[in-house]
């Protein structure tokens, strides 16, 4: 529990660095968790070499959901669409620093889940994204 | 305000908890486990555990037709089981008891046969905004198929169902009033006799969901009046992969059979069948034979103990965890009052999420549920994406729930 709420979470859950909505955006996608109604949307701002130049997310969701969607907002700021397009549940959990239990890995993946379903331009958002 | 423990005389915990082993687990070395998550399901007694142990070592057969000793000991049990059951809700027959995997299944059942054969275009149906899915979903499969007209009791800002929408929406002439006995998430008891004469009197057939109220209060088909009552075997004390579901043998007899296959026929030809009497019409292929034996020991359980002190013994726990919610600064609690409601508190405050209050009370063996408990409509309503829940049973005792209020306020340190 300790390791669970790591200063780095809390603190990214209190004092989030990267939540907005951007409008006009180049990907905007937002899903929910099906088992606790969390929700996530997450818009990206490209460049002509398709470089993430802003991002951003909002929605609501506990601690680890808006943690993870923080830190993962930040880190792709300067990534390529095809980086984006590769991101994996590794990558969120090595951001996080934290090991999760089945429940509370699908809060963590979530704005990956609605990043990638994005950034793939698809209609919906898959688990198979983030497995 | 600590618990007196005098007010809590009406059933022996210390005794009962004996009964359920998993109560004695530690969740991690020195933490023991607090299990405040009964609503979600209920842990088993060891009289459950054994019933099934039992017939597995001694009765495993497969059941009717055989001819052999396992065969006849298994076909006994397994309706010995059903009898105690009918007996436990007053049903006026075992034929009266359909063996189904749980209130899920005994909803879509009725909606599937009795709603196909008796429900078309324009007909309404009746619900309310405090269901849970699977009172909602299977109507809404419906709906789409046959172009039904859903219309929906509206819950108060109190947790209480509106009568007065009730009695407007009855002039609709809907052909079904379904609707939950007890919220899982609110709590709220629901006054289950008037609504259903309401609905006879406007020429509606009535269905309970019982899941939560049966496991917790006395019911009684025959009092309630009602026409179709379902229930889990998981959440009163029995197995997973058992629930039941209760019809007036009228309504039963006229329906067209569920699933088809084995059990379920009296006679097949190579193009067509004829259904079994009741209650095998409904009871396709080989059943979950130790689950409904586990079922009737656990029936026999709570009816040893007797319902009308197991509901007492929740009353005083739930006054006294509401009582004790509402003193720590800025908690929301959702639902009636505790004489209006079963064992049942869903709550938030304002520095977590209910995730992170889950998460932090499981850190001091405590189990509550987050999220929005299979009722998002509700959610909706109240404004609000997830609620934390404590649900409490005839186990808990009532220092249980000082545990719960300081492991909230152990939430607050942290998200302070
Ligand atoms: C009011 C209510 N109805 C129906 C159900 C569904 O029960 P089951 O999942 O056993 O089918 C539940 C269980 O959570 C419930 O609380």
């Amino acid at each position: 529990m300790d390791d669970l709420y790591r200063e780095l979470i809390i603190d990214r859950y209190k004092n989030p660095q990267f939540r907005g909505e951007l409008d006009p955006n180049d990907i905007t996608f937002e899903d929910d968790n099906p088992y606790c109604g969390d929700h996530i949307r997450v818009d990206v701002r490209l460049d002509e070499n398709d470089i993430v130049t802003e991002a951003a997310y909002s929605g609501e969701g506990c601690s680890i959901s808006l943690a993870s969607a923080d830190l993962l907002v930040e880190y792709i700021h300067g990534k390529t669409l095809e980086e984006v397009k590769a991101l994996t549940k590794d990558d969120v959990l090595e951001l996080l620093g934290i090991d999760l239990g089945p429940v509370r890995l699908k809060c963590a993946l979530l704005s990956l889940k609605v990043l990638k379903a994005g950034a793939y331009g698809l209609g919906e958002a898959s688990d198979d994204l983030v497995e | 305000m600590i618990a007196d423990q005098q007010q809590l005389a009406a059933l022996d915990i210390p005794k009962i908890r004996a009964d359920f082993p998993i109560l004695e687990r530690e969740v991690r070395p020195g933490v023991p486990l607090v299990y405040l998550d009964s609503a979600a399901t209920s842990q088993k007694p060891i009289q459950v555990m054994q019933a099934m142990d039992g017939f597995y070592r001694n009765s495993n057969a497969n059941i009717h037709r055989g001819i052999h000793t396992l065969a006849e000991e298994a076909t006994a049990a397994y309706e010995l089981a059903r009898e105690r059951i009918a007996a436990f809700i007053g049903a006026t027959t075992p034929k009266e008891v359909i063996f189904t995997r749980n209130t899920t299944e005994s909803i879509n059942l009725v909606a599937q046969t009795w709603g196909r054969a008796n429900l078309d275009s324009g007909d309404v149906v009746i619900l309310t905004e405090m269901e849970h899915h699977s009172n909602l979903v299977p109507w809404q499969l419906l709906a789409a198929e046959r172009n039904l007209r859903l219309e929906f009791i509206i819950v108060t800002p109190e947790g209480l169902l509106d009568l007065e929408s009730y009695a407007e929406l009855l002039k609709l002439g809907p052909k079904m009033v379904a609707f939950t006995h007890m919220s899982n998430v609110l709590g709220t008891i629901n006054p289950a006799r008037e609504i259903i004469e309401m609905a006879h009197q406007a020429g509606a057939v009535t269905l309970v969901d019982a899941a939560q109220s049966l496991p917790h209060i006395p019911v009684d088909v025959q009092e309630l009046g009602a026409d179709f009552l379902a229930f889990s075997g998981h959440k009163m004390c029995g197995p997973n992969g058992i629930g039941i579901l209760y019809g007036r043998r009228v309504l039963l007899e006229a329906m067209p059979p569920f699933l088809g296959g084995g059990d379920m026929i009296k006679r097949v030809e190579l193009r067509s069948f004829q259904s079994n009497e009741l209650p095998y019409k409904f009871e396709a292929g080989t059943p979950a034979i130790a689950e409904a034996i586990g079922l009737g020991a656990a029936v026999d359980y709570l009816s040893e103990i007797g319902m009308q002190a197991i509901e007492q013994h929740e009353q005083e726990i739930i006054a006294y965890a509401l009582e004790r919610l509402e003193e720590i600064p800025g908690v929301q609690i959702f639902g009636p009052e505790a004489q209006q409601k079963g064992g049942v508190a869903s709550f938030m405050i304002p520095e977590a999420h209910a995730h992170d209050i889950s998460q932090v009370l499981d850190s001091d063996g405590i189990a509550v549920r987050a999220g929005h408990h299979c009722a998002m409509p509700l959610h909706d309503k109240f404004g609000i994406p997830a609620t934390a829940r404590a649900s409490f049973y005839l186990y808990n005792a009532i220092e249980e729930v000082d545990k719960l209020v300081d492991g909230i306020y152990k939430v607050k340190k942290i998200f302070a």
